[in-house]
């Protein structure tokens, strides 16, 4: 069942006049403007026993996202994709408003929605994960991990999430023929068939104020939020609204023009982070 | 078995015409009934074609634990539940993962509708229960959640019309059915309060072009207003008459 949040803090939420005020002179608690994204800082492969590994500070958010593979069987009606399974735990350590135990509502949420941003547009190609088509294939996890809670959680785990996945590198698996069975090659490295680049950018509204990646104060007092996810040819590849307030589509046509200046600020701190990756000896 | 299969199979828009040969932008038969559980504070049965929802409202009440209260309004507790026999496979009862996220999302749904300001330290339970499962089961949930609230007597700042668009073999549709959306390129369900212009829903799975995006928020808000007097006049009808 889902219940109304009661675990709201008294405080920020009397800052709601001062980050209005603010907003109407166009600027923000934190000296931002509304189309600002707070310091990406993005280090990939801190993981050694993940296939792919990153960790995302979006400001004081702090997010790793880890992938693993291991080989399944598929799912009876895709015989001939590799599995992709994504999930996400608000650990305790993050927020004195995370419990521990099975994830809850907003953590379900913000794994189903990363999932369905990168299903349906097949941003990863899942047919090329398929060892024996029909009986073995590569089961692909994606454990997001939130371990610091400062706001705009689902864009900090989608930019952990992709810069993961890019960097991540699977061991070449084949059949052998003579034996039946499969044959792991752990020397063999091999990067994931990605064929978009997807990421989400989130606005929040405060009354009629749009703002971007808003920090932990911003969401305390915000009204709506609505997640955007894009891909680099433009298409929009999910929406997820949530928050207890609504949307104008005039409210909503400002927030498609702010996630895509949003997107390509953030695709363009991953693809120096993995640049750089790249250079740096290993 | 066999026929089901070659159905499947079927282009799924030809000639103009979808497979249940509504045109792109028909909606299926509503049908929608208000009141119909004694039990519950309000209550109502809605039908999109095969798809049929019965919500049930009980508050505003005690919460029962003091924690969840607040000083300054009810909380609103809402459920999305499919019934074991609602889907072609019996679906377990325990709640899924995809049932916990639309109870939230459908909870937000319609907290921007309801005036809870008039029932501090009160709860209020929305329960949803889709009886048969054939595309848009949120959205008709959201249609029943807030008919069933209007029948509770729960002051509300507008009715929620539920409304999902899709995109099928390149067309935009209004009002998906099951075998569109599963054989669909997008499915985006939506809730709008019409008369205040409010989007309260929104959610995208799949792909749409810009373009494309905008094109289908103006369809359903166009179909979110035919399901809007629907929702009024299965009001009007069961409190016009005298009994």
């Amino acid at each position: 069942m889902s219940i109304t949040p009661v675990d709201i803090p008294v405080i920020p939420a009397l800052k709601r006049g001062t980050i209005l005020s603010l907003l109407s002179r166009s600027t923000r608690i934190d000296g931002r403007s509304p189309s600002d994204v707070r310091g990406i800082e993005i280090a990939t492969g801190v993981i050694s026993n993940a296939n792919g590994s990153a960790h995302v500070k979006l400001g004081l958010t702090q997010v790793i996202a880890g992938v693993k593979v291991e080989i399944g069987s598929p799912f009876q009606d895709t015989p001939n994709l590799g599995n992709l399974i994504v999930n996400a735990e608000f650990v305790p350590l993050a927020s004195p408003t995370f419990e521990p135990g099975p994830p809850d509502e907003r953590a379900i949420e913000l794994a189903r929605v990363i999932d369905r941003s990168l299903r349906d547009v097949r941003a990863i190609d899942l047919e090329k994960l398929a060892i024996i088509p029909g009986k073995k294939v590569w089961n692909l996890f994606v454990d997001i991990y939130v371990i610091d809670h400062d706001g705009n959680l689902i864009d900090a785990s989608s930019i952990a999430t992709l810069a993961a996945l890019i960097t991540t590198r699977i061991p070449r698996a084949s059949l052998n023929q003579d034996k039946g069975e499969i044959v792991i090659d752990r020397t063999t490295l091999e990067p994931l068939p990605i064929r978009k680049k997807v990421l989400t950018a989130t606005i929040a509204k405060i009354e009629d104020h749009l703002i971007v990646d808003p920090s932990l104060e911003e969401e305390i007092v915000a009204d709506a939020f609505v997640t955007i996810a894009l891909s680099e040819d433009s298409l929009i590849t999910g929406i997820q609204k949530s928050g207890m307030g609504a949307f104008r589509q005039e409210h909503l046509r400002k927030a498609m023009d702010m996630a895509r200046q949003a997107y390509s600020l953030y695709i363009k701190k991953i693809s120096e982070t993995i640049e750089r990756g790249a250079q740096a000896p290993t | 078995m066999s026929e089901e299969k070659v159905e499947t199979k079927r282009r799924l828009i030809e000639n103009g015409r979808r497979i249940d040969g509504r045109g792109p932008q028909d909606i299926r038969p509503l049908r929608f009934e208000v009141r119909v559980l004694k039990n519950a504070n309000g209550s109502a049965l809605v039908e999109y074609g095969g798809t049929k929802v019965l919500a049930a409202v009980y508050g505003p009440r005690d919460p029962g634990t003091r924690s969840i209260a607040l000083p300054n309004r009810a909380v609103l507790r809402c459920r999305y539940h499919m019934a074991p026999f609602s889907t072609h496979e019996r679906k377990n009862p325990a709640p899924s993962r995809r049932e916990i996220e639309l109870s939230k999302v459908i909870r937000e749904a319609l907290e921007p509708a309801v005036i809870t300001e008039a029932f501090p330290r009160t709860a209020i339970d929305v329960f949803i229960e889709v009886l048969n499962a054939d595309g848009g089961t949120r959205t008709a949930g959201i249609t029943a959640a807030s008919l069933a609230l209007a029948d509770a007597g729960i002051p509300m700042r507008d009715l929620v019309a539920g409304i999902a668009v899709g995109k099928v073999e390149g067309t935009l549709v209004l009002d998906i059915n099951e075998e569109e959306d599963m054989h669909g390129e997008a499915d985006m369900p939506m809730a709008v309060m019409p008369s205040l212009g409010l989007i309260t829903l929104i959610q995208l799975n799949g792909v749409l072009s810009d373009s494309e995006f905008w094109e289908a928020i103006d369809l359903g808000l166009k179909g979110a207003r035919i399901v809007y007097e629907a929702q009024k006049e299965a009001l009007r009808k069961r409190y016009s008459s005298v009994e």
